[in-house]
């Protein structure tokens, strides 16, 4: 292959990202929003999403599809907040012990989600969609009916008549919980030079250690290395440039958060090193092929679907103590689609997904998301079309993406039988 | 000279599927180090012999076995292929069970991966140990080193040729300790000859190791070439057993092959010299999953009947198919001289074509439709016939489909309570009546029929057969036949091509003996 080749290869490879990445340059100029506040919202976003969207991967991988069902999760991790919120628990420890009923309920429910999807094999992702739809309706009789109906109790988070919870519940006390730990005093969410020297020295350490303890010397470590010196150098200069001083001011990074974000990846990333991310390759790639090596793919699969409801659970708890308020009955309904949605411009597919491509889509699809009305706005000058557009673009870009992903892998078939 | 206990010993082996014998007192001795070659057609029995002994499920569900298996000279009950497994008994069948993203080193330890302790098993358990991909490089690299092939364990599995996937499943059973007998299942099926050549030295190389091979091929050449005894199997029966140095390639063929034949089609054959081609292929290629063509040849006189045959997965089903452009095809096909576009179904009946498909099920019929929209469907659609028109309005022209049903259903005794019946609720063979009563509305200048007698009773066969014959004597269509009973082909057919690994091996009147065409079969 040549270098005109290489080149081809890679834009095929790579073009829902870098098609999206075009929509968003055009957003991002028609918008009229300054870059700083774009940032500051992209920033807020992220840590809000990123975690449910990494949710997606483990289902990918085990070879059962876009994992619609993480809804499931997003609703576990809703009871959670809730319980929390009728024992008036207060700030982090609230954030932690709702986390903690909410992977028990999450891992309860994605046992029984994966069972469902191992009687339904080959049709995931419709499965998953729809038992979503279901759940939500389980999920309204308990707190619009049970809750204050049936098992009887008083809290200000029952409505007026006794019986059922409130459709918006204020998370006050735990906003910012996580997002802004305070050591000693002092804010952990700081302005975005700061954050960018806090994680450029992380991972210095980081690769340092491997470069001179684990005596990894590969050229990518070493290049990391690099980025990673760049990050601090860049950091301390934004930092004391006058000229900067807009983002310094509104770029707010809650380096707590993230720092759970990069760890939920580091343990993404072990855990496809166990024996048990192994199998769930293998099951992924040819389930066949793998119970005849005597894997036992059902069980396999629910793993993967426990996980992936656990950490959607966590995920949609960051997102609310974030938010600061919850929205009880409508808050988890479109995490599925939005979630798809921003793994696939990250270039992820049914069948293949990284957490590279999570964490580009995530950014992707919320910059367009953010963008899109105020542009569509400008370019028509018609204040109308801004939020159809956000639908548009949400609802479109699942369209586009796996309508490019079924042309590439058609274009590979073809390629493929004609070797022959 | 002593006694050596035979690694595996299958005796008087009888196992029947609902009544139907499909195994008859087959019995075979397989000694350390030996290569040892189990050839018959389709359906003569093989697979039910390899289930039996791996205690595949199909066999205890129906009713078990009957004989004994004996394992280095001690007598086994196999329960489940894990305990075959344990007697150490290997087996690479013919589909690669190979993972198509992992490597070539992953594919060989599969679900036996050496593990060692990382973090995340320190604090959850053992079941969260890391996969020791050093160990799985060095485990793979020793049993490859073993086969004699050089193959790097990083390699992708999906990116190999055919050829080194076949090693590398072999390279798996190896490096499971204990095997001292490895069964293949037609190795060289989807192999090229070069790479086919490498698979024969592998198993000599096994055996040398002590290891006995239970070759099940239909491949004479490479029986000859390998094997130190033979048996085969035809219906169900052992026919033979031979030390290779004791027979020839011919006599292996004519056992194989060997049936009573009912009359054999004579025709003048001069008849056929000079005639004008009605159909004309030239390097054919579909991609058809199972029966993949990979450059045909063919030219089909005006007016014969062409049988094409040859063992299941060859590629014989995959002609037909190409020439409706059901599957991706490649190459050149013209019609009369005039050139036929390819991948289009459309164009294929446009260029009067018509096809009975092998698969009666899904392609055949209407399930719930009757018997005269059956066949009145396809001349509907495709020449606008069967209608009474007003103007711009169609409206089915009812008198005339149920004569035209009648007429067929009488012609070809469908027995149906009649036109009106839902075809779904018919007999296989009348199914099949109905089929080519539809293909032949089409007033088709060639009609290809592909299996039309698979799965329908001896009485229907006839009939299916003779109606095939007639049609071709009164309208003179041209007929191509595919079938893998290779009596009817030699019933009906006035000439038959043999295809074997995607190509025509010979082609071959129909008074041939056994021996052509077993040996044209057998690929050689």
């Amino acid at each position: 292959m040549g270098k005109n080749g290489k080149v081809r290869g890679f834009l095929g490879k790579n073009i829902v990202p870098l098609l999206f990445a075009c929509f968003c340059a055009v957003g991002v100029y028609y918008s009229g929003t300054g870059i700083p506040t774009i940032l500051s919202d992209l920033v807020n976003r992220f840590d809000r999403n990123a975690l449910l969207v990494l949710s997606l991967i483990l289902p990918v991988i085990s070879g059962m599809g876009l994992n619609f069902g993480i809804v499931l999760g997003a609703m576990s991790g809703q009871v959670g907040l809730i319980l929390v919120s009728i024992w008036k628990i207060q700030g982090l420890p609230a954030i932690l012990i709702a986390m903690l009923i909410a992977m028990v309920v999450a891992s309860f429910c994605g046992f029984l989600a994966g069972k469902m999807l191992n009687q339904t094999k080959g049709q995931e992702m419709i499965t998953s969609m729809i038992l979503g739809f279901f759940a939500n309706g389980i999920y309204q009789f308990i707190f619009l009916f049970i809750a204050g109906g049936v098992i009887k109790f008083s809290s200000d988070l029952l409505l007026s008549s006794g019986i059922g919870i409130k459709n918006t519940i204020a998370l006050d006390s735990m906003q910012y919980a996580l997002d802004d730990i305070k050591i000693f005093g002092v804010s952990t969410k700081v302005d975005l030079f700061t954050a960018m020297m806090f994680f450029g020295a992380l991972f210095l350490l980081y690769y340092l250690f491997r470069v001179l303890v684990k005596k990894n010397r590969e050229k990518k470590y070493r290049i990391r290395l690099g980025i990673s010196a760049a990050l601090i150098v860049a950091g301390a200069v934004g930092y004391n440039l006058p000229a900067l001083v807009m983002y310094k001011m509104m770029v707010r990074v809650p380096i707590p958060t993230y720092l759970v974000i990069i760890g939920v990846c580091i343990l993404i990333q072990a855990f496809m090193k166990t024996k048990l991310g192994q199998d769930m390759r293998a099951v992924g790639h040819d389930r066949k092929v793998a119970a005849s090596a005597g894997i036992r793919v059902d069980k396999v699969r629910i793993q993967a679907i426990i996980l992936s409801t656990v950490i959607a659970a966590l995920g949609q708890i960051i997102f609310y103590q974030n938010l600061g308020t919850m929205d009880t009955y409508y808050g988890h309904e479109k995490v599925g689609t939005y979630c798809v949605a921003a793994i696939l411009i990250g270039g992820a597919s049914v069948q293949k997904a990284t957490i590279g491509q999570a964490i580009l889509g995530t950014l992707l699809f919320h910059l367009l998301f953010n963008v899109s009305p105020l542009a569509a706005q400008n370019m028509f000058s018609n204040s109308m079309v801004g939020g159809y557009f956000r639908m548009v673009a949400c609802y479109g870009i699942i369209a586009v993406a796996l309508i490019l992903h079924a042309w590439r892998s058609r274009v590979d078939r073809k390629k493929k039988s004609e070797e022959v | 000279m002593a006694e050596i206990t035979p690694v595996l010993s299958m005796k008087n082996i009888g196992k029947a599927f609902s009544g139907n014998q499909v195994l008859q007192d087959v019995s075979l001795d397989i000694m350390p180090g030996e290569i040892y070659a189990l050839c018959g057609e389709n359906g003569a029995g093989k697979s039910t012999l390899m289930n039996i002994l791996f205690g595949m499920p199909v066999i205890s569900s129906t009713g078990g076995y009957t004989g004994k298996v004996l394992i280095d000279g001690k007598e086994v009950q196999i329960k489940k292929p894990q305990e075959a497994i344990a007697y150490g008994i290997g087996m690479v069948h013919q589909e690669f069970m190979l993972i198509p993203g992992f490597t070539v080193g992953e594919n060989i330890k599969l679900n036996r991966e050496p593990l060692k302790n990382g973090a995340l098993s320190r604090v959850f358990g053992k079941q969260l140990r890391n996969v020791d991909f050093e160990q799985i490089e060095k485990d793979a690299e020793a049993s490859l080193d073993r086969l004699g092939v050089e193959l790097d364990p990083h390699a992708d599995v999906e990116t190999l040729p055919v050829g080194y996937m076949q090693f590398v499943e072999i390279a798996r059973e190896l490096d499971k300790s204990n095997v001292k007998l490895l069964i293949l299942d037609e190795p060289t099926a989807v192999l090229a000859e070069s790479e086919a050549e490498i698979v024969l030295d592998i198993i000599k190389r096994l055996s040398k190791l002590g290891i006995a091979v239970l070759l099940i091929t239909h491949r004479i050449g490479e029986i000859m070439y390998v094997a130190d005894t033979v048996t085969i199997l035809r219906d169900g029966l052992n026919v033979k057993t031979m030390k290779i140095a004791d027979t020839t390639a011919g006599e292996i063929a004519e056992l194989m092959v060997g049936r009573e034949l009912v009359a054999v089609k004579q025709r003048d054959r001069d008849e056929s010299e000079n005639k004008e081609i009605a159909v004309s292929i030239k390097n054919l290629r579909v991609d058809m999953p199972g029966e993949r063509v990979s450059g045909i040849n063919l030219d089909v006189y005006k007016g014969e009947i062409l049988g094409i045959g040859g063992l299941a997965g060859q590629g014989k089903l995959g002609v037909a198919n190409g020439i409706m452009g059901i599957y991706p095809t490649f190459g050149e096909i013209t019609v009369f001289g005039k050139p036929l576009k390819l991948n289009s179904p459309k164009s294929s009946i446009g260029a009067k074509f018509a096809f009975v498909s092998e698969d009666r099920k899904q392609q055949g019929f209407a399930p719930d439709l009757s018997i005269e929209m059956n066949m009145v469907i396809p001349a509907m659609v495709n020449h606008d016939e069967f209608f009474r028109k007003f103007g711009p309005f169609h409206q089915i022209d009812k008198k005339k489909v149920e004569e035209t049903a009648k007429k067929y259903i009488e012609e070809f005794q469908i027995r149906c309570t009649g036109p009106k019946q839902e075809v779904k609720s018919l007999s296989g063979g009348n199914q099949q009546k109905v089929c080519i009563a539809k293909a032949i509305l089409l007033q088709p200048d060639v009609l290809l029929v592909s299996e039309p007698t698979r799965g329908i009773d001896i009485g229907a066969k006839s009939i299916v057969l003779e109606t095939i014959s007639r049609i071709n004597e009164e309208t003179g269509v041209t007929i191509l036949f595919t079938s893998s009973e290779l009596g009817e082909l030699r019933q009906v057919c006035d000439r038959i091509a043999i295809v074997s690994g995607g190509k025509v091996a010979d082609i071959l009147p129909p008074d041939a003996t056994n021996e052509e065409f077993g040996l044209a079969m057998g690929g050689k």
